[in-house]
């Protein structure tokens, strides 16, 4: 491309991988890339507006105009030349545009459910289930470190096959929160062939 | 967010709607060195896009949420910016996100932490 180098681009061989953390309005998500980001997780009013579509320049003038979502991310460098990013998605499925939006390019996406309110992260395993060619897992927020529910009886619940990993996790905790993302990726290479299709 | 509200967003793209190439969310952009008075000459959001780049690599998602500019604005100053040499948008060196190379980067670079 015309952009891919000039005479002195720095950033050559810097690369940034992306993971989503999927879930219902307050299972954890925030929480999580807290947890795990060297940042304090940035969590701004995005608009996504029309200018980002791909549209028909003639009729943008009919467009509607903004739509104001949450836009809620975290970084971890991993080394060097390697920088992690995480996104949670907006809550609400008015805003599924914006997931498309953030799923594109994701090496890999957990589903957080809180099991007191397991119909809250419906809409996300669906999203993933159907709607979506992102490698997923689902990972049960523990809020209280205790495990109320047995694992089969959510994934029942759920209705995800048996070849989704179903993990715990302490969103709070930097170890577990960030076993749970090895487990994405793990999946990711289970689901994905060695060599990428280009 | 800041940015004008009696502006329509896609009034500061010059009433461009469509990028040449999709900028990931995650994209990592970079201003190797700083023109001032070439940011001068920039409308405020871009100039302060500018800024901001010059200051370390950092993502598309990074630059419009701490410059107030929206993602969809964004994307489309970053490519005039790139188009006119003042930022350097950094291709992807994977071809793609499930590229076992990067998985295992990744999944290692997590361990450090775990």
């Amino acid at each position: 491309m015309a952009f891919a180098s000039t005479p002195d681009g720095p950033p050559a061989g810097i690369s940034s991988a992306k993971l989503v953390v999927a879930g219902g309005f307050g299972v954890g998500k925030t929480t999580l890339v807290g947890t795990v980001s060297e940042i304090p997780p940035v969590n701004t009013e995005a608009w996504m507006t029309e200018a980002s579509k791909t549209v028909d320049p003639l009729t943008v003038g009919d467009s509607k105009t903004t739509t104001t979502v949450a836009m809620d991310f975290g970084r971890l460098t991993l080394a060097r030349d390697l920088i992690l990013y995480l996104f949670g998605t907006p809550g609400q499925p008015r805003f599924w545009p914006m997931w498309d939006d953030l799923c594109r390019g994701a090496s890999g996406a957990v589903v957080l459910v809180d099991t007191h309110r397991l119909d809250a992260s419906f809409p996300a395993v669906n999203y993933f289930e159907n709607d979506s060619d992102v490698p997923f897992i689902v990972a049960v927020n523990l809020f209280d470190g205790v495990q109320t529910h047995p694992l089969d009886q959510v994934r029942d619940a759920l209705g995800i096959a048996e070849s989704i990993p179903l993990v715990t996790v302490d969103a709070r905790n930097r170890k577990s929160a960030i076993t749970t993302l090895l487990t994405v990726l793990t999946n990711t290479m289970d689901k994905t062939a060695p060599v990428a299709a280009p | 967010m800041s940015g004008n509200p009696w502006v329509r967003p896609y009034v500061l793209t010059g009433g461009r709607t469509r990028t040449r190439h999709h900028l990931y969310v995650h994209t990592l952009v970079t201003a190797s060195w700083y023109d001032p008075a070439a940011a001068a000459r920039l409308s405020p959001e871009a100039r302060r896009l500018y800024e901001r780049a010059s200051t370390g690599a950092q993502s598309v998602a990074e630059l419009s949420a701490h410059c107030g500019v929206s993602l969809g604005v964004t994307r489309v100053l970053l490519e005039d910016l790139a188009a006119a040499g003042r930022v350097q948008i950094n291709e992807d060196v994977y071809v793609s996100p499930y590229d076992h190379g990067l998985l295992r980067r990744v999944i290692d670079g997590l361990r450090e932490y775990a």
